[in-house]
């Protein structure tokens, strides 16, 4: 099942399919290790809802949902 | 020799740079961005290999100053050697920079940081194998432990002295062919580190393809040849993810027992993080963080012992009167306490009613002395900023407070710097240099002097007792309004910034959060120092000069006669151009019309350079003028004296009704203006933009006058009639909701 980041649930995991992203915050995702096949475990969200925390490559990454709706991922657990 | 050391932002990169360099350490700028450029000589090295520290990044991409900064000083200075500090708790991401720096034909010894953290977390590494792997040294060093360095810069220097050519981890893969050819093009021309230009040629990187026009043309053609899948033609993405391919494909040789973290265990790191950003203790934990920096650095009633444990007749100068004082107050009354009797003691040495002795003990002294007696508590403030920085719970003060803060433009990061200015603006200002975004940090610096500083504190309290005494308004509720009034005037303004003056989008926020660590002490105090140092070099020189200016014109009439003797300023050259001049600007503001209104005027044109200034001016006036009576009142100068000079104003008002709406835009005025020169001169340098800071003194003269004036015309139809002032108040609250909302609306459907 494919699912946008901004959608996954704290401790849910996934294997991103795709970076939708444009220009600068594609670079920076690609650069920080989103990258299509990284393992990505949601963590938990802020607790005023946005950004969110994700475990990716062995570190912990804070992105705003408005960019995890960038990144499509293939559910694993 | 020159090295270059280079990693991520949280690899230890400090750390190392100060264990190497010790005490030669170096702080300049890049050129042409804030960013601080460190530079020092190797401790062991006999002045022989200079180390310079560039910024923290993780890649080398075209879109951020540090990156660029990184790149061209690579490029065009030609280090020696590279030292490339990894974290090795982190191996994964940190080797991305690594495959990047290794494409230059310079020498690169890679450090492997943090290796007794790892021993710790139960992980191992084989430097042997990453060494086999890249074909450049790898030395395994704890920069905190001080373990390793040697071997480090042995192999560096070793190093150093051969040749290298680039390598890349893309050789094997699709674009091989298409690197390799353009390569030979720049080999052809003969231009330095051919592979390097080549990849980023590649890549369809912004800064060479605008250099290399004719190579990116034919870089295009060979492309067409590339079948590039899911990326559909990106070949910026395609390298980015083969190169994160080759690592995490040899990361099982290099990494003989992974860290936990590594492998998805909870860490201790974890198990913090889950606490301090919990959904719902997350915010009340660091509002009392906050709370609690703020206590120890400037309450007055530490602990809030007072009443219970301490007695009533407690009352000490130094320790506090019937409570007992916060260690930030406490060191603040010592030193203040040295410094006015040093003043004394330089005073009466000197010879009386010269200007010479005026110019020293009122002008020097009071100058310096105001930074100095303001450096104990930023020391303290500072102490406290350094541990949450060093522990890594700053990060996560942005990643909490990022979504309050994104509409206004700003990210959660700038929290901090804006925080701090409730402290002092001349750090907060030097903070916004954390903030990655130009615009944001444009945005945050313009906000600065809406947060009321320690430095106004005083006019706030001395004009809240004359308040108090002649009219009953409770004392602590009028310093509280001021408070309020520079939050909601920063929010406001926040918005109107991003709709006018400093537009553009609010920046990314795509942050890594590091691992929790302990602070070590030695760490925060090299911090401290070099933030400290930093804050009295150039709050101290300007403060000094400014107040020495300030007296002067206080103190000499226009054919610089020196008419100073006895402090009265009305025939100096402020005293007339604040009669005949600026009061006249000021007059609608309300506070300077009257008989005495100028001195107000005078005392608001000395605040636009040095708040700390502003109370001792009124002091002046009101020593000279006060009506004798008030004076034998009560105790506390601002008090009294100042209600004789606020009555004589009033007085020609018809009534202290009057003159309470013109002491608040007084005071408003005196808030939300210019914060004083030490701030401005901050502010140049961090907005490194001769019309950006104009804009933005234009920008908080303006506010400060239009609020001023809004608050004494309505203050004064109050006074008229209830109805009246309240039907406009109402109006105006209205007009500024629609406004703030409509943008709300729009900045919504951008998304
Ligand atoms: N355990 C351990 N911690 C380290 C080591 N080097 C640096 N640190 C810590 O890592 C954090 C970040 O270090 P810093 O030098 O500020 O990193 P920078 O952002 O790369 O300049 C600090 O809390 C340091 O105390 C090390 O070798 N071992």
């Amino acid at each position: 099942m494919q699912k946008k980041l901004n959608d996954f649930i704290p401790d849910e995991k996934g294997t991103v399919k795709n970076v939708n992203a444009e220009g600068k915050i594609r670079r920076r995702l690609f650069d920080m290790g989103v990258t299509p096949g990284a393992e990505i475990t949601m963590r938990k969200t802020a607790p005023l809802g946005d950004p969110i925390e994700i475990t990716l490559r062995g570190y912990e990454l804070s992105l705003r949902k408005s960019e995890a709706e960038t990144v499509v991922l293939e559910v694993t657990k | 020799m020159k090295f270059a050391l280079a990693g991520n932002p949280n690899s230890g990169k400090t750390t190392l740079f100060n264990s190497l360099t010790g005490s030669t350490a170096h702080v300049g700028n890049w050129p042409g961005v804030t960013i601080d450029k460190r530079s020092g000589f190797y401790k062991k090295g006999g002045g022989n290999v200079e180390i310079i520290d560039l910024p923290g990044i993780y890649s080398l991409s075209p879109y951020t100053p540090e990156e660029v900064v990184s790149r061209n000083f690579l490029l065009d200075e030609k280090p020696d050697c590279i030292i490339n500090i990894v974290d090795s708790t982190n191996l994964e991401r940190n080797l991305y920079l690594t495959t990047q720096l290794l494409e230059l034909d310079v020498p690169v010894v890679i450090a492997l940081n943090m290796t007794d953290a790892l021993k710790k977390e139960g992980g191992e590494i084989d430097a042997a194998e990453l060494e086999r792997l890249f074909g450049v040294p790898s030395v395994k060093i704890s920069a905190l432990v001080g373990d390793g360095l040697d071997l480090l810069m042995q192999r560096a220097v070793n190093a150093a002295k051969q040749k290298r050519a680039g390598r890349s981890v893309l050789d094997s893969g699709k674009c091989a062919g298409v690197i390799n050819a353009i390569k030979e093009l720049y080999i052809k021309d003969n231009i330095s580190n051919p592979l390097f230009h080549a990849v980023k040629l590649v890549e369809n990187d912004g800064i060479e393809t605008a250099a290399n026009a004719a190579f990116a043309a034919k870089a295009e053609e060979l492309k067409k040849g590339v079948e590039t899948g899911v990326f559909e033609g990106d070949f910026e993405g395609l390298i980015a993810d083969a190169r994160y391919r080759y690592i995490s494909e040899n990361l099982a040789a290099v990494q003989k027992k992974p860290a936990p973290r590594a492998v998805g265990f909870l860490t201790k790191s974890d198990k913090i993080d889950r606490v301090l950003t919990h959904k719902v203790w997350g915010i009340p934990i660091f509002l009392l963080i906050m709370l609690g920096v703020f206590h120890i650095t400037f309450g007055e009633n530490f602990l809030f012992l007072g009443g219970w444990l301490i007695p009533e007749s407690f009352d000490s100068a130094i320790f506090g009167s019937g409570a007992l004082n916060s260690p930030g107050v406490i060191i603040f009354n010592l030193m203040d306490a040295a410094t006015s009797r040093l003043g004394e003691v330089v005073s009466s040495a000197l010879p009386e009613g010269m200007w010479y002795t005026s110019m020293i003990s009122d002008g020097l002294f009071g100058g310096v002395f105001a930074v100095l007696s303001f450096v104990p508590q930023i020391l303290v403030l500072f102490l406290f900023l350094s541990i949450l920085e060093d522990s890594g719970y700053m990060a996560r003060v942005a990643f909490i407070m990022d979504r309050a803060f994104r509409r206004f433009g700003l990210s959660g990061k700038a929290f901090m710097p804006l925080v701090m200015c409730f402290g002092c603006a001349v750090p907060g200002i030097m903070a916004t240099r954390t903030l990655e975004n130009k615009e944001e940090r444009q945005r945050a610096i313009f906000l600065t002097p809406f947060f009321s500083c320690g430095a106004k504190l005083p006019i706030w309290a001395a004009f809240a007792g004359v308040f108090a005494m002649y009219r009953g308004l409770n004392a602590e509720l009028t310093v509280f309004s001021m408070y309020i009034l520079g939050i909601v005037v920063a929010i406001v303004s926040a918005f109107l910034l991003k709709a006018t003056i400093i537009k553009g989008e609010t920046p990314p926020f795509i942050m890594e959060l590091p691992s929790y660590r302990a602070p070590k002490p030695k760490n925060t105090i090299i911090h401290l120092w070099q933030k400290l140092k930093h804050y009295v070099i150039r709050a101290g020189t300007i403060i000094a000069a400014a107040t020495v200016v300030i007296w002067f014109l206080s103190s000499f009439s226009f054919s610089f006669e020196w008419v100073g003797a006895d402090g009265n300023p009305e025939g100096s050259i402020l005293g007339l151009i604040s009669k005949y001049v600026f009061r006249w600007v000021f007059y609608p503001l309300g506070f300077a019309m009257g008989e005495n209104g100028w001195m107000f005027v005078v005392a608001t044109l000395t605040g636009l350079i040095a708040k700390e200034v502003v109370v001792a001016t009124m002091g002046v006036f009101a020593g000279m003028d006060g009506d004798e009576a008030l004076e034998t009142e009560g105790s506390e100068l601002g008090g009294t004296a100042l209600g004789g000079v606020i009555i004589s104003v009033g007085g020609m008002l018809g009534g202290l009704n009057v003159a309470i709406p013109a002491m608040f835009a007084f005071m408003a005025f005196n808030l939300l203006s210019v914060p004083c020169m030490a701030a401005v001169a901050a502010a140049r340098s961090e907005l490194n933009d001769k019309k950006m800071l104009f804009k933005a003194i234009a920008f908080w003269i303006i506010t400060a006058y239009a609020v001023s004036l809004v608050i004494f015309w309505v203050g004064t139809l109050y006074t008229l009639a209830f109805w009246a002032g309240f039907a406009v108040t109402a109006a105006i609250v209205a007009a500024i909701a629609g406004a703030v909302w409509h943008r709300l609306k729009k900045t919504e459907r951008k998304g």
